[in-house]
């Protein structure tokens, strides 16, 4: 069934979006000239300059937005897979066509510019998700519909981790969590999710902290207590008794109160008490949800034993399995170690230039972090220094802001569509943005590991630029034809 | 959507992203409002502020000779957080013909934080100083080789004469105590150590500069910050004008080359230190730049203490000096009159003695002429007996204390406080209160303190406060305290005494005659009209010092003048000299008695006295 009520494209297109688009761009660009400014500085048109080079890809982008919206949506749907095919052997061919850049295997050179497919993988695999969860018969609570959708990501995600040594691309593909979640899937997914940072950094970070008392490590007993936290709950959750929820805290209290008594003569091995704790109450989970045919609890058991194991892994993982350049950016992070010179140097150099911005900035083109060049990557993935040098706090909330509002924008965008396809497809979007703006903002603000991704319409480069406005724009296409359909 | 379950995840999903910018806008606003370490932590990135130094102000003489002057010197500086892994000491050592043991040493006394309180891995830090310009030449060649290295250039003293060493004093690099109570210096400047250069540094080290420059990450100087808006220029010292004729200073050094003593020569109606020789002396170039140290610890280790300005800071007994101040203390308190009479021998004058024949009995101006001990010891007796001794010495002791009050008006005994010269003895004119103690008070009379009468005893004086009694009696009555700093500003500090001007006419009378048939008379020149007296200073260090003051001419006194020559024997044969020709330098511009001066200036009475 369709209404044809085609019209003209440019009625319908969300011009909102992509006056905040323009917007972003724009003041990308500003900053990128400020960024590279240095004191024999020409003109900001300059192509010698990156500015100037930028200014050549934004021209470039908005002239592949108009093709974009003048394009049938329809052909987004059915190119779906077969685009998908086409970038997987591009990404299995890159590596062997790339030249190396700074360790990474990511980019091929076209005659004079770079390009680097990742960029262009989301889009693809956005909507290649899009397409196969929006299929009508689609149930997300089916084993093959759910182990497709994460192939169609996984697989990409891995040949850019893998061959192309881009970790910080391929996490990108996380991001599809939410717009699985937005369909359906378990809000628990996500709350393990948080439960495996937050153990990873507790056990790496306190891990080696002695207790004050016995014997045993601080990391260790918090995750451990944690655990035990959460069983607890989900035992009262699922299986609701009056006294139960006393008994058990009661129960644990005065377990832990009679190591802390033995302790005084005998020196109590905390670590093992805990687990011991956590493994009893697992052993009560498993006999609760088979009396009771609580099944749900079974997956409580399962994630309490796999917790255990995971905190004991962590650090095997972190030691042996992390490059060295990773494991020092995330231990510079926690605070365990110091290293200005070194990994910890973009990050220092990062705050001292945001910081030293203050309120008002000190004015375009006046930042002395920026223009003596202290920053690393200050026109690329450090961007965002730039602004909170020269914009200040003002201009810094600014971006933010507008950011916040256009990922608000999407969001409305998603749920106003008819079409599952698209309304998938504009979640990815959302959450792709959603994503590299936080670990973005978040490296540079010092709160998240350093982690090589563009700050989207803000960071020098064509691939990443065109990477985006493709995204956007199919988005923008399909939602311009929001009516034309009915399902 | 229709039949959506999931519809309120949206908010859930939108709240995600909420969270995360509110967390992030936390986070900024922790680094850019509060936390306040990042502004100047910006600013030792990127800003290094040069210092311009200012040339130090220069120093001339009265008739606007050129004394002191500034050379050039380059110190080696060096930003220890710019020196990377990949600098090449061996090259850098042999650019400054430096081992690689003195570059090491060095390094780590730069780096002891307690040699080195201001220690920063950020600021310059001077590495080596006071070099010639040849000495940095091939450095400043290879410059860029070495990051984190700057050139400084700098002023050093230099002298136009091998002269007033004492009087212009020197230059050297501050201490601790000197940065901890001025904010103005720092680590490596120079200040005025002693003589004029300390009392004037205010002045003549005028205000030191600043550039603030923008430095990139890799330490390249990126031109100046802000356009220069922070800068400040360096204000250039203030000249100093002395006071001093260079051709005198000259000359009383040469005159008392080879011999321990001092010179001092005054402008009377002014005040003004015409001259200021202590010998031994050295030459001022010596205490300049590297050699600086290791000279100057020659010169505090010299037995003959160069060091000591003995112009200002010896005490003498003043001898026979002394009997002009007598002279005019007991006119004044009336007990004698110009036409007193005492006799040189007989029980009158028991147990001071004469030193030679003359004709006696003999009025006040005979007496100084022939330097009449018996005289002034009689003259002295009757000041203090004038009212009895009284209950408990009462009286006497408040006429001794009336004695000492007229000695100390000439300046003796105390420090000229409102003068520009720093080093100063006070010398003594012993109080009521010592003698009190020594004797008791009822246990000492005039005779106790004989001596005094005659310059001798208990009393200590400068040459310079000799020179300021020759100025005063000069005078007629006041002086203005010795200065060496040529501006008007001292003439309002004039020191009335309560002496009536016709007893000077008769002391300056006594004075001339000395000049004429008494112990003078070999050394004056007729028609200069020189008025002196002569001193020979009994000491327990050896022979006894020989002492003179003088003035000229008599009738409208130009310059007044001090002699003292240590363990040289009689005034009139040492120091009597070197004031009479001093006089005639100045007054004629030249000194004609060239034989006597080859005498004088070649005569050694001190084997050790080192010339530098």
């Amino acid at each position: 069934m369709r209404a044809s009520r085609s019209g003209n494209i440019w009625q319908h297109v969300d011009w909102t979006t992509i006056g905040l688009f323009l917007l972003l761009v724009f003041f990308g660009w500003l900053n990128i000239y400020g960024a590279s400014y240095t004191f024999d500085q020409t003109s900001i048109f300059d192509f010698s300059n990156r500015a100037g080079k930028q200014f050549v890809w934004i021209l470039g982008s908005i002239v592949m937005g108009i093709i974009l919206l003048l394009i049938d949506y329809k052909t987004y749907d059915v190119l779906a897979y077969i685009a998908y095919g086409a970038m997987l052997l591009l990404l299995l061919a890159t590596p062997f066509l790339a030249h190396d850049i700074k360790g990474s295997m990511s980019w091929i050179s076209l005659g004079p510019v770079n390009l680097q497919p990742a960029e262009f993988a989301k889009c693809v695999v956005a909507l290649a998700v899009a397409k196969y969860m929006g299929r009508y018969e689609y149930k997300l609570r089916t084993w093959r519909d759910l182990i497709v959708p994460f192939a169609l990501i996984g697989v990409p995600a891995l040949i850019i981790m893998v061959l192309q040594k881009e970790t910080g691309s391929a996490l990108v593909f996380a991001a599809f969590l939410l717009v699985f979640y937005r369909q359906g899937m378990s809000g628990y997914v996500l709350w393990t999710g948080v439960a495996a940072v937050a153990l990873f950094i507790i056990s790496i970070r306190w891990g080696a902290t002695a207790l004050p008392l016995g014997s045993g490590s601080v990391g260790m007993l918090t995750c451990m207590l944690l655990l035990t936290v959460v069983e607890i709950f989900f035992i009262c959750k699922e299986h609701q008794m009056r006294w139960q929820p006393l008994i058990l805290v009661g129960s644990v209290i005065v377990i832990y109160a009679i190591c802390l008594l033995i302790n005084i003569w005998v020196t109590v091995p905390f670590n093992w008490v805990s687990i011991g704790v956590v493994v009893a109450l697992m052993c009560y989970t498993i006999f609760v949800s088979l009396y009771w045919r609580k099944y749900m609890l079974l997956l409580v058991a399962a994630f309490s034993f796999f917790c255990i194991g995971y905190t004991q892994a962590c650090d095997f993982v972190f030691q042996k399995v992390l490059q060295p350049h990773q494991r020092i950016r995330i231990e510079v992070l926690l605070g365990m170690k110091e290293d200005p010179a070194g990994a910890g140097y973009n990050v220092n150099q990062a705050r001292i230039a945001i910081g030293s911005g203050r309120f008002f900035g000190k004015g375009y083109l006046n930042g002395t972090q920026t223009k003596l060049q202290f920053v690393p990557e200050q026109d690329t993935d450090f961007i965002f220094c730039t602004v909170g040098e020269e914009w200040g706090f003002v201009g810094s909330i600014g971006v933010l802001l507008v950011y916040l509002w256009f990922i608000l924008r999407l969001i409305e965008i998603a749920e106003r569509q008819r079409s599952l396809f698209t309304q998938i497809y504009a979640y990815a979007v959302a959450s792709i943005f959603l994503f590299h703006l936080m670990i973005n903002v978040g490296m540079v603000l010092g709160l998240l590991p350093v982690i090589g991704i563009p700050l989207p319409f803000f960071s020098y480069g064509g691939s990443s630029l065109w990477g985006f406005t493709l995204l956007l724009f199919i988005l923008l296409r399909l939602d311009a034809a929001r009516m034309e359909q009915l399902r | 959507m229709i039949n959506d379950l999931y519809y309120k995840r949206r908010y859930v999903i939108s709240g995600i992203a909420v969270v995360i910018v509110l967390v992030y806008i936390i986070r900024l606003f922790y680094l850019q409002i509060i936390d306040q370490s990042t502004k100047d932590q910006a600013d030792n990135n990127a800003l290094v502020k040069q210092t311009i130094y200012p040339s130090r102000g220069l120093i001339y003489d009265r008739n606007g000779e050129l004394l002191v002057f500034n050379q050039p010197i380059y110190e080696v500086t060096m930003v220890m957080r710019d020196m990377k892994a990949d600098w090449d000491t061996v090259a850098f050592c042999r650019c400054l013909k430096i081992s690689r043991k003195e570059f090491d040493e060095r390094i780590a006394e730069i780096k002891d934080r307690r040699k080195n309180r201001g220690y920063s891995r950020w600021t310059p830090q001077v590495f080596m100083s006071q070099l010639k310009k040849e000495d940095v030449a091939t450095l400043q060649e290879k410059l860029f080789l070495f990051p984190g290295i700057h050139i400084q250039k700098r002023t050093l003293r230099d002298y136009t004469y091998k002269a007033a060493a004492h009087v212009l004093g020197s230059v050297g690099e501050v201490n601790q105590n000197d940065i901890d109570h001025d904010d103005y210096y720092a680590r490596g400047d120079y200040s005025g150590r002693d003589g004029l250069e300390r009392t004037y540094e205010r002045e003549l080290r005028g205000e030191k500069g600043v550039e603030v420059l923008m430095r990139d990450s890799r330490g390249r100087m990126q031109g100046s910050y802000q356009n220069g808006a922070l800068d400040r220029t360096a204000k250039a010292g203030t000249d100093l004008y002395t006071t001093l004729d260079i051709r005198l200073q000259l000359l009383a050094e040469e005159l008392l080359a080879g011999k321990i003593g001092s010179a001092v020569a005054i402008e009377p109606k002014t005040g003004e230190i015409l001259a200021l020789v202590s010998n031994p002396s050295w030459n001022p170039k010596v205490l300049v730049g590297k050699e600086r140290s290791k000279n100057y610890n020659v010169l505090l280790h010299d037995k003959t203490k160069p060091l000591m300005n003995r112009a200002t800071q010896a005490m003498y007994p003043p001898g026979s000096t002394f009997k002009t101040v007598q002279s005019l203390v007991c006119l004044e308190q009336g007990a004698i009159t110009p036409n007193t009479l005492y006799p040189c021998s007989g029980p009158g004058s028991t147990p001071i003695k004469c030193t030679h024949h003359h004709g006696s009995p003999v009025a006040l101006d005979r007496a100084i002429e022939q330097s009449c001990n018996p005289y002034f010891w009689c003259a002295f007796r009757d000041l203090l007996q004038m009212d009895g001794y009284g209950k408990d010495n009462e009286d006497f002791r408040h006429r001794y204390e009336l004695w000492r009050e007229a000695v100390m008006s000439f300046g003796l005994g105390q420090r000229f406080t409102d003068s520009d010269l720093n080093e100063q003895s006070a010398g003594s004119i012993p109080s009521t209160r010592l003698f009190d103690k020594f004797y008791g008070k009822t246990g000492w009379k005039a005779i106790t303190i004989r001596s005094l009468s005659i310059g001798q005893g208990e009393i200590l004086v400068t040459p310079l406060q000799l020179a300021n009694q020759a100025a005063t009696i000069a005078n007629e009555g006041y002086y203005i305290s010795p200065h060496l700093n040529k501006n008007d500003s001292m003439l309002t500090h004039r020191h009335e005494l309560a002496i009536k001007k016709q007893h000077f006419e008769v002391v300056k009378e006594g004075m001339h005659r000395v000049m004429i048939y008494g112990t003078g008379r070999h050394y004056a020149i007729d028609s200069l009209h020189m008025a002196g007296k002569t001193g020979t200073a009994q000491n327990p260090h050896g022979r006894d010092h020989a002492i003179f003051i003088g003035f000229a001419p008599v009738e409208d006194p130009q310059i007044a003048v001090a002699v003292v020559v240590e363990n040289a024997g009689f005034g009139a044969t040492w120091a009597c000299p070197v004031a009479t020709m001093m006089i005639e330098q100045y007054l004629t511009g030249e000194v004609k008695r060239r034989d006597l001066r080859k005498r004088i200036g070649e005569a050694v009475l001190n084997e050790s006295v080192k010339k530098w």
